[in-house]
């Protein structure tokens, strides 16, 4: 496929790596906080490509997997509600809740449907107006303007009987969570998509407070060897700093037209995350203007008391302080086909690319 | 979910553009990117375009990687010749 071949070229790929083994003296752990990047790194084997200084580790990038149980307890309350249909995409449908989960109430009768987009939801609620539609609105700044690009619409179409639920989180609080709590990153292979809409001013805290660098990058093994080799220049030459590696997508500005809605139909609030608890100003709650959009105002629920699974040691490997080898649950207890813990449903959860790509590993 | 990709836009109504990925074609909607046209590639996630993707740049890091093989080579050709490693 066109832009997207180019950057699997072997030659190419045998020459950064190359790059990358020359010009690498001092040992460094590097982290990716995007699920994307965690499952190309796993796909194209990167790890087994570099020597043993460069070290990459997987951070809280994988929305399914850092959304807590609370979340899909109360996803799983509402979907018990007479005349709801909650709408979600897929990957949430089969994550643990408590004692539940969305996919076990859907064969339990549940009116439970995946979309692939929010404006399937919005069509769904057009379609139906006898009932009420709750969409689950998960992901970070790739996907939130969507949600909020939705809820735009259904005011404009004055469509009653839609709902957002929204779990949507922003990226920088956990990146400086994550160092507060003193875990050794030498640098960050910034987020994709992310930063198409965010552009790159939120990452200048990083070099200039904690002399972490940030490279944006793209997807494709050319693209992580190359943000890989960035951030090796940057230790060796002690030049922490932000740059872009994927500037195909990624203008320093991001998405202004996206950001402006996001500023229109969001504010910050406190939200929980798997592995780093709750962190200040890391969600988006929908403002006043759009409350009555907002789910958790409109239905009253009672929702089960939150048990976390034993054994899942999910929280530690989303900080990069474990793998998933280290679990005594992955691959016995816990598989791509009967999850355990939220990191192993989503293909961008780091014990679903384990296991996938390199099970014995 | 995060998975967002390349798709090249082969019609546009109001808002709502056709794409195609690699053939298959699919709905995008064009809400919250600006000065989208057909021809134009662009990055789809959950339904929505997000970002235009910049040929220029695209073409422009192809050709910067073919200066680095290109650099890379002249670099190996000196080394066996001064049999010193370089970088
Ligand atoms: S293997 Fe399963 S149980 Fe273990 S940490 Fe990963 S998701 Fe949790």
């Amino acid at each position: 496929m066109k832009y997207m071949d180019e950057y699997r070229d072997k030659r190419l790929v045998d020459q950064l790596v190359e790059r990358i083994r020359s010009l690498s003296r001092t040992p460094v752990q590097l982290m990716e906080v995007c699920g994307g990047h965690t499952m190309s790194i796993q796909k194209f084997g990167i790890p087994s490509l570099l020597p043993e200084t460069v070290r990459l580790v997987s951070g809280p990038g994988c929305p399914v997997c850092v959304t807590g149980r609370q979340f899909i307890d109360k996803a799983i309350a509402f979907a018990r509600l007479n005349d709801v249909i909650i709408t979600t995409f897929g990957d949430l449908i089969r994550v643990p809740g408590s004692t539940s989960s969305l996919e076990k109430e859907k064969a339990g009768g549940a009116d439970i449907r995946i979309v692939y987009s929010v404006l399937d939801a919005l069509q769904i609620a057009l379609d139906h107006k006898d009932k009420q539609v709750i969409f689950l609105g998960i992901g970070f700044e790739t996907t939130s303007p969507g949600s909020a690009a939705g809820i735009k619409k259904a005011a404009e179409l004055c469509i009653p009987n839609f709902f957002l639920y929204s779990a949507h989180k922003v990226m920088p609080p956990a990146m400086r969570a994550l160092i507060h709590e003193g875990i050794a990153i030498s640098g960050f292979i910034a987020p994709g998509h992310v930063s198409t809409i965010t552009g790159i001013a939120m990452y200048e805290e990083f070099p200039e407070t904690f002399g972490v660098g940030c490279v944006v990058s793209g997807f494709e093994p050319v693209d992580l060897l190359q943000a890989v080799l960035m951030l090796v220049e940057q230790v060796e030459s002690r030049r922490p700093k932000v740059e872009i590696q994927y500037k195909r997508a990624v203008r320093p500005e991001g998405n202004p037209k996206a950001l402006q809605l996001l500023r229109e139909v969001f504010e910050p609030q406190d939200d929980w995350w798997r592995g780093l608890g709750v962190l200040p100003g890391s969600g988006l709650k929908l403002k006043k203007a759009f409350q009555h959009f907002d789910a958790e105002n409109e239905f009253a629920i009672d929702v089960e008391e939150t048990r976390e699974e034993k054994g899942c040691i999910c929280g530690e490997v989303l900080k990069g302080l474990k793998q998933p080898g280290d679990c005594k649950l992955f691959g016995k207890a816990c598989t791509p086909s009967d999850p355990a813990g939220a990191c192993m449903v989503s293909n961008e959860g780091t014990c679903h690319a384990w296991y996938r790509y390199h099970r014995h590993g | 979910m995060c998975l967002s990709i390349p798709a090249r836009v082969i019609s546009i109504e109001r808002d709502m553009a056709t794409v195609s990925v690699g053939g298959t074609e699919y709905k995008a909607s064009l809400q919250i990117v600006e000065n989208v046209q057909v021809g134009d590639y662009i990055l789809l996630h959950t339904g929505f375009a997000i970002q235009k993707l910049d040929i220029r740049e695209a073409e422009e890091s192809l050709k910067v990687f073919d200066e680095f093989i290109e650099l890379n080579r002249q670099l190996d050709e000196e080394e066996v010749k001064t049999g010193k490693r370089i970088v």
